[in-house]
C-alpha cells in the first residue's frame, strides 16, 4: 500500500537534483520515512522481546529441554520446574472467557449498532468504554468481594444442573478456574462489544438497503447480510479479546487459587502463567529460579502466537467454505 | 516506563545533589532495597535520620528480600535488606562479585501467626507443632481431628474438610512459617524445604497478607498464616502456637523479643540465625529477625561515616520507635553483640 504512494512524487518526467527536496515538500518522503521507521520499531521491539526471553532463559532451557514444557513440578527448594499446570491453567481460563465473552459481547454490539435507538446505543457505549478503562487490580478487589461470594451462592445450582460433567466437581471454595474464567469474562467484554460495534456501523448502508429490497426482514438482513460482511472485525476483536485474556495477570492471581495443579474441575484451583511469574519474580533467587520464570514468559509468547496462529487458520478454513 | 520514570526521577535527583554539593560539600545520597515487611520501619527511621541530619538522604526500595540480596551481589545498592538470611551460595556469589565480604546486621523482629476462620469457634485455638505441621501437608484434613482437639478440649471443633490458604508470592513471611514446619516436622524437611517460595502440598494460595487474609474470611473452615503486624493492625485474631517449653503461646511484642532473647546465648557471630523454635518458656516459636545487608569495605568514606553512624542510632534510639508500629524490639545482648560486629565496616 505505502509504496505506490510513496513514489509517486518520486517519480517525475525529469529528474533534477532538487527532486529529494520537492518531495520533502510535498510531505510524502517524510510521511513515508516516519511511519516506516513506526512500524519497524514495533517489529524491532517484538523482536528484541523474544530475544531477551531466549537468551535470558538458557539455564533452564539447557537444565530441562522440552520436559520443561510437559512437567508438572514447580519446586523451587529442590530446583525443579515444569510449565505444564500453569499452561493448562492459562489455557482453561482464557477459554471459558472466551465461551461466555463472545456470544454475549456479539449480541451486545449487534443490538448496540443495528437494534438500539441512536441515543440508548450512545449512552451505552460510552459505558461499555468507560468499562474498559479500568484497571485490571480494581476487576480483580471486585472479583474478590462480590464475583467469588457470588458464584459460592449460585454453585448448587450449577451443580445440580451441570454436575454430572466433570467440569463441575469437586469441592468448591470460590477461589478456582472458573472465578479466574468469569472475571477474565467480564475484563474481556468491552472489548468485543466496542471494536465489534464500530465494525457493525461501518457496513455500507448500501447492503442493508439491498437485503431489505429482497424482502428480507429487519433480522434477517441483520444476521445474514450485516453480520457476515462485518464478520472480518468481528474476528479482531475476539482476538484482541483473546490476548488480553492471556496475558492478564492481577485480576487473575487475586481469584485463580495460586494452586499449580491440573484438575479436570473448573471448581478446583489453578495457577496462570503471568500470574506466577508476577507472584514469584520479586523473591526468586537463584539463575535456574529466574531463568525457568523466564522461560515461562517466552512459554507464554510462544502460546499467544500458537492460539492465534490456530484460531487465524480455524476462521480461514471456515470463511472459505461459506463462501464457495 | 515505570522504571524509567524511576530512573530518569533518580538521575535528576542525583543532578540536584551533585549541584549541591559544589555548594555544601557533605550532601550524602544513599540507595537500599529488600524486604517490605520492615519497610515501614526502615521508612520510619530513615525519615527521622533525616530531620536529625538534614544532609543526609537515605532511599529505601521496597522490593522484596531476594531482590534485595541480587541488588546488593550486583552492586546497584549500598546496602540490601533481606527477611531470611543470604545462604552459603549467596554469599560465596557476593564474593565472587564484589571482593569483599558481607555482613548482616538484625534490626527488627517479626513474627507469623495462625488464622483461622471456623465457624461456631469463637475463642484462640491451640496448635501444637505437630497439628500445623499435620494440616499443611494435607494429613490432617478435618478440625476435630484428635490431634485439634486434644489442644483445644473446650472449644466446639466441627467435623468439616480444612482449608489450607498460603503465601502465592515469593516472601520471607513464608521463609519463616516452613523454617518452623521444616524444625518441628522431618517430614515437611524432607518433602518440602525451607525457602521463600515451596512446592505446597496442598492449600489455595494468596497473594500477599492482605490475599491470606481476605481468602481465610470468605472460607469456612480455613487456616492460613499472616504476620503479626498486619494481623494487629488490622485485627483479625489468631491462635497460640505450643513452644518448645510445652506452653502454648500467644504471638505479642514481649513474646516475639522473648524468642530472640533465647536465641541469643547461642547468636553466631555473622547473626545468621533462625530464630524459630526458640528455647524460653515465654517464647513464641514461629518469629525471625530481619536484617540489614551491609558490605564490609566500602569505599566512600563518607557513606562508610553514614552506614556506620546510622546503625549506632538505629540500635540505640532508633529502637525506641519500634513497638509504636507494633515491631518487636531486639533483646539487649543482640543490640551489645551487633554494637561490637559494626567495628568490622572498613
Amino acid at each position: 500500500m505505502a509504496t505506490p504512494v510513496a513514489e509517486l512524487p518520486a517519480a517525475p518526467s525529469v529528474r533534477r537534483a532538487g527532486s529529494f527536496f520537492w518531495g520533502l515538500h510535498g510531505g510524502d518522503k517524510p510521511a513515508f520515512l516516519i511511519t516506516i521507521s513506526c512500524a519497524a520499531a514495533i517489529v524491532l521491539v517484538t523482536c528484541l522481546l523474544v530475544y531477551e526471553l531466549f537468551v535470558n532463559s538458557a539455564v533452564s532451557r539447557h537444565k530441562f529441554g522440552w520436559d520443561f514444557l510437559f512437567s508438572r513440578v514447580w519446586d523451587p527448594v529442590a530446583g525443579q520446574f515444569g510449565a505444564l499446570p500453569f499452561v493448562y491453567g492459562t489455557v482453561v481460563t482464557s477459554a471459558l472467557a472466551l465461551v461466555i465473552a463472545v456470544p454475549l459481547g456479539v449480541g451486545a454490539a449487534i443490538f448496540l449498532s443495528e437494534l438500539a435507538p441512536p441515543r440508548v446505543s450512545d449512552t451505552l457505549t460510552f459505558l461499555v468504554e468507560l468499562l474498559a478503562a479500568v484497571p485490571s487490580v480494581i476487576f480483580g478487589l471486585l472479583a474478590v468481594f462480590v464475583l467469588v461470594p457470588f458464584l459460592k451462592q449460585i454453585e448448587p445450582v450449577l451443580r445440580s444442573v451441570l454436575g454430572w460433567l466433570p467440569t463441575f466437581q469437586g469441592p468448591f471454595y470460590g477461589f478456582s478456574l472458573f472465578a479466574a474464567g468469569v472475571i477474565l469474562a467480564i475484563m474481556v467484554l468491552p472489548f468485543i462489544i466496542s471494536i465489534s460495534r464500530e465494525v457493525l456501523l461501518a457496513v455500507p448502508t448500501d447492503q442493508r438497503e439491498a437485503a431489505l429490497a429482497l424482502g428480507a426482514t429487519k433480522w434477517e438482513s441483520t444476521w445474514q447480510v450485516v453480520v457476515p460482511f462485518a464478520r472480518k472485525g468481528i474476528t479482531g476483536s475476539i482476538f484482541l479479546a483473546l490476548a488480553r485474556a492471556l496475558g492478564e495477570t492481577m485480576a487473575v492471581t487475586m481469584v485463580i487459587g495460586n494452586d499449580p495443579k491440573i484438575s479436570a474441575s473448573l471448581f478446583a484451583p489453578g495457577y496462570s502463567i503471568a500470574a506466577i511469574i508476577a507472584n514469584e519474580f520479586t523473591e526468586a533467587t537463584g539463575d535456574l529460579y529466574t531463568s525457568s520464570l523466564i522461560e515461562l514468559g517466552l512459554v507464554l509468547f510462544a502460546l499467544t502466537i500458537l492460539i492465534n496462529g490456530i484460531a487465524r487458520l480455524l476462521i480461514l478454513t471456515t470463511t472459505r467454505r461459506g463462501e464457495t | 516506563m515505570k522504571m524509567t520514570m524511576t530512573k530518569i526521577a533518580r538521575a535528576a535527583c542525583l543532578a540536584g545533589v551533585m549541584a549541591a554539593a559544589g555548594v555544601v560539600s557533605a550532601e550524602v545520597l544513599m540507595n537500599g532495597a529488600g524486604a517490605t515487611f520492615p519497610n515501614p520501619m526502615y521508612s520510619k527511621w530513615f525519615d527521622q535520620y533525616h530531620k536529625l541530619h538534614p544532609e543526609i538522604q537515605i532511599n529505601y526500595q521496597s522490593i522484596g528480600s531476594g531482590g534485595g540480596i541480587k541488588q546488593i551481589t550486583e552492586g546497584t545498592v549500598d546496602f540490601g535488606a533481606s527477611d531470611g538470611p543470604m545462604n552459603d551460595e549467596q554469599i560465596k556469589q557476593f564474593k565472587e562479585k564484589r571482593g569483599t565480604n558481607i555482613l548482616h546486621f538484625p534490626t527488627v523482629l517479626g513474627a507469623d501467626v495462625p488464622a483461622y476462620n471456623v465457624p461456631g469457634v469463637a475463642t484462640d485455638l491451640n496448635f501444637t507443632p505437630e497439628a500445623l505441621a499435620g494440616i499443611f501437608l494435607g494429613k490432617i484434613t478435618k478440625w476435630n481431628d484428635p490431634e485439634l482437639v486434644k489442644a483445644n478440649p473446650k472449644a466446639k471443633l466441627p467435623g468439616n474438610d480444612i482449608v489450607v490458604v498460603h503465601r502465592s508470592d515469593g516472601s520471607g513471611t513464608t521463609y519463616v512459617w516452613v523454617d518452623f514446619l521444616s524444625k518441628v516436622s522431618p517430614e515437611w524437611k524432607t518433602k518440602v524445604g525451607t525457602a521463600t517460595s515451596v512446592n505446597w502440598p496442598v492449600g489455595l494460595g494468596g497473594k500477599g497478607n492482605e490475599g491470606v487474609a481476605g481468602q481465610i474470611r470468605q472460607i469456612p473452615n480455613s487456616i492460613g498464616y499472616i504476620e503479626l503486624v498486619y494481623a494487629v493492625q488490622n485485627k483479625i485474631s489468631y491462635g497460640r502456637v505450643r513452644n518448645p517449653s510445652g506452653s502454648f503461646v500467644k504471638a505479642d511484642l514481649a513474646s516475639v523479643t522473648a524468642a530472640a532473647a533465647g536465641a541469643a546465648k547461642a547468636m553466631p557471630d555473622d547473626f545468621r540465625v533462625s530464630i524459630t523454635n526458640a528455647p524460653g518458656k515465654t517464647a513464641y516459636p514461629i518469629a525471625t529477625f530481619t536484617w540489614l545487608l551491609i558490605p564490609d569495605k566500602i569505599q566512600d568514606g563518607a557513606k562508610k561515616k553514614v552506614l556506620i553512624d546510622f546503625l549506632h542510632w538505629m540500635l540505640g534510639q532508633g529502637q525506641m520507635s519500634v513497638e509504636a508500629l507494633d515491631y518487636a524490639q531486639l533483646p539487649k545482648q543482640v543490640v551489645a553483640k551487633e554494637l561490637k560486629a559494626i567495628t568490622k565496616i572498613q
